[in-house]
């Protein structure tokens, strides 16, 4: 772990062509952005916006010792550990979700000590990704202290605030290589918008080397630029935009799709009661075998979609 | 006893129980399953003016019966929300001092209200990696915490494996000289009573029990000894109106099977 200095952070994204240019590309092409070994921030959280389809492109481009970060992890957890592709989860909580119990799969690489989860605090995963954004070492935090989290956190400081003297924990912060977000809608400069909870994305883009962007829908600038206060990632932080419906699934985005809950209640059967051959079945099934994302969506079924878009679209219909 | 066992589970007991501990006019900060599920009981029942927060940046939602949601990170956690922040930004009212009470579930906890939800066994090679903190340890260190349980003895433990949300670490004042100026754990509510920390050793202590449960059968079930209380009371038992509620919530028992 390292904090960057600050001249290196500018420089890393001074020359970039800063115009409203196109960006849109395939995800194959975006997965080609990713180099290996890289550090990656995954946007959403727990089964909400989670970008999928961006790491199903990383999976199948056989990426090597990526380090991921995100503020909780779910099931793209396991994918990433089980698909070979990432060797560390930095994250402050990390199974598929409460209602299915503690992930097997993670249990499996981390247990062994062939996978490394780094626990921080979600709020200490909110300082690094801010700090990150703020162009700031560390932020200073009241939280992990007292605790054995601490502990195992050697890239913590401990400070005496010079105001009050009181105890503070200063947290590094984490300026991720690569961005992955997925969102409702965005242009093809990346201006990108956001519905609905927005978890630590904005400071996830602003601290990032690069923004790889995945979207429900193109729209065009003209829409974008109808209703600005909706936009929450500026266009000149975005390196690449993917048009990928269902860029979620099996997870949600909010107010288009709910989790495709018997999807999920089907995967973590079958990975949770056999978490290595259970899982190279289902890797293969929906990650390594499709011609295409269409496919993979086929291969979750209609009737699945169908389920969570009507979910999504009526969850705030009252 | 055996009749109103019979009447209802040991999560509706705990998501009751715990719900009443709810105060109307203040601001709760919700984990998922029980918590979130005691919290909108208590707003439905006899606190229309709590405020609940959840991690994923939602204040004050009104979750809808038979939609709960699967995290406290989905849309449904979002809907008739007074505000949706980012998680860092709710986070953050925490640390600010807008949240009066904590509450979430636990995996392990010991005789100062230290919560291990990371490691069971040795934590460099660990019997069983556990999810980890989530916004746990935030909750823990910067308010009062409610803490809702099953009362078992592999849970109750004389120390935790590993402290992930601090209680009172090593009882007396070691929180504060750890660096934690603020909150501290308020209630643990268990299916055979309700908890408390005793003022000055900050060693679990019964606060009252439910119906038919004996202080021999806490001990029973408990990895230390908690201590007595010369003003402990007893629980009422669920209402009609509470348990219904509570059914009409989660009609498929996600959470209180």
């Amino acid at each position: 772990m390292t904090v960057k200095p600050y001249q290196q952070l500018r420089e890393e994204i001074r020359d970039r062509d800063k115009s409203l240019r196109d960006k849109v590309m395939s995800l194959e092409e975006a997965a080609a952005l990713v180099q290996d070994g890289a550090l990656v921030g995954v946007g959403g959280s727990t089964l909400s916006r989670t970008p999928m389809a961006m790491i199903w492109a990383l999976i199948r481009a056989r990426k090597q010792h990526l380090s991921v970060c995100r503020s909780i992890v779910s099931s793209e957890g396991d994918l990433l550990f089980a698909s070979g592709i990432c060797d560390r989860i930095i994250t402050s909580w990390f199974s598929q979700g409460i209602v299915w119990g503690v992930s097997k799969v993670m249990r499996h690489h981390v247990e062994t000590g062939a996978k490394v989860y780094e626990e921080w605090s979600h709020m200490a995963m909110g300082m690094r990704f801010r700090a990150g954004a703020m162009g700031l070492p560390f932020l200073p935090m009241r939280s992990m202290l007292g605790s054995d989290l601490l502990g195992r956190r050697p890239e913590v400081k401990l400070m005496n605030c010079p105001f009050t003297g009181e105890p503070l924990l200063l947290i590094p912060a984490i300026n991720p290589d690569v961005a992955i977000i997925h969102v409702q809608r965005c242009d093809a400069y990346g201006n990108a918008q956001i519905d609905g909870l927005q978890f630590m994305d904005i400071d996830l883009a602003m601290a990032a080397r690069r923004v790889i962007l995945t979207t429900e829908a193109i729209v065009s600038n003209d829409q974008i630029r109808r209703r600005p206060d909706h936009t929450k990632i500026p266009f000149f932080t975005v390196d690449a935009v993917v048009e990928v419906p269902y860029g979620s699934a099996p997870h949600e985005c909010g107010g288009l799709y709910e989790p495709c809950f018997r999807h999920m209640d089907m995967y973590t059967g079958q990975v949770n009661s056999n978490p290595e051959a259970g899982m190279r079945a289902y890797l293969d099934q929906f990650f390594t075998s499709p011609k295409s994302w269409n496919e993979y969506l086929d291969r979750i079924g209609l009737e699945h979609l169908i389920e969570a878009g009507k979910g999504g679209r009526s969850v705030f219909n009252d | 006893m055996t009749e109103q066992k019979a009447s209802f589970s040991a999560s509706e007991l705990l998501a009751v129980m715990s719900s009443r501990l709810m105060r109307d006019g203040t601001v709760v900060f919700a984990g998922v399953g029980i918590p979130l599920l005691a919290a909108i009981l208590a707003q439905r029942v006899k606190c229309p003016g709590l405020t609940i927060l959840f991690e994923g940046g939602v204040v004050g939602p009104m979750i809808e019966p038979g939609k709960l949601p699967p995290s406290t990170n989905e849309q449904r956690c979002t809907r008739r929300a007074n505000m949706v922040l980012s998680s860092t930004d709710v986070l953050l009212l925490l640390q600010r001092g807008y949240v009066d009470v904590g509450f979430m579930g636990g995996a392990q906890i010991d005789r100062f209200g230290n919560l291990n939800s990371s490691f069971i066994g040795d934590p460099d090679r660990p019997k069983t990696r556990l999810p980890g903190t989530g916004g746990g340890n935030d909750i823990a260190s910067l308010t009062h915490m409610i803490v809702a349980l099953k009362h078992e003895r592999r849970r109750f433990v004389e120390r935790v494996d590993f402290i992930t949300s601090p209680g009172f670490i090593a009882g007396g004042s070691t929180r504060a000289s750890r660096g934690l100026i603020s909150g501290g754990m308020y209630r643990i509510v268990t299916d055979l009573g309700i908890f408390g920390f005793e003022e000055q050793s900050k060693a679990m202590q019964v606060v009252a029990l439910h119906p038919g449960v004996t202080m021999e059968q806490v001990n029973d079930n408990t990895g230390f000894r908690v201590l007595d209380n010369p003003v402990c009371t007893q629980t009422e038992p669920p209402t009609e109106l509470e348990l219904s509620v509570l059914r009409e919530l989660d009609p498929q028992a996600l959470y209180i099977a």
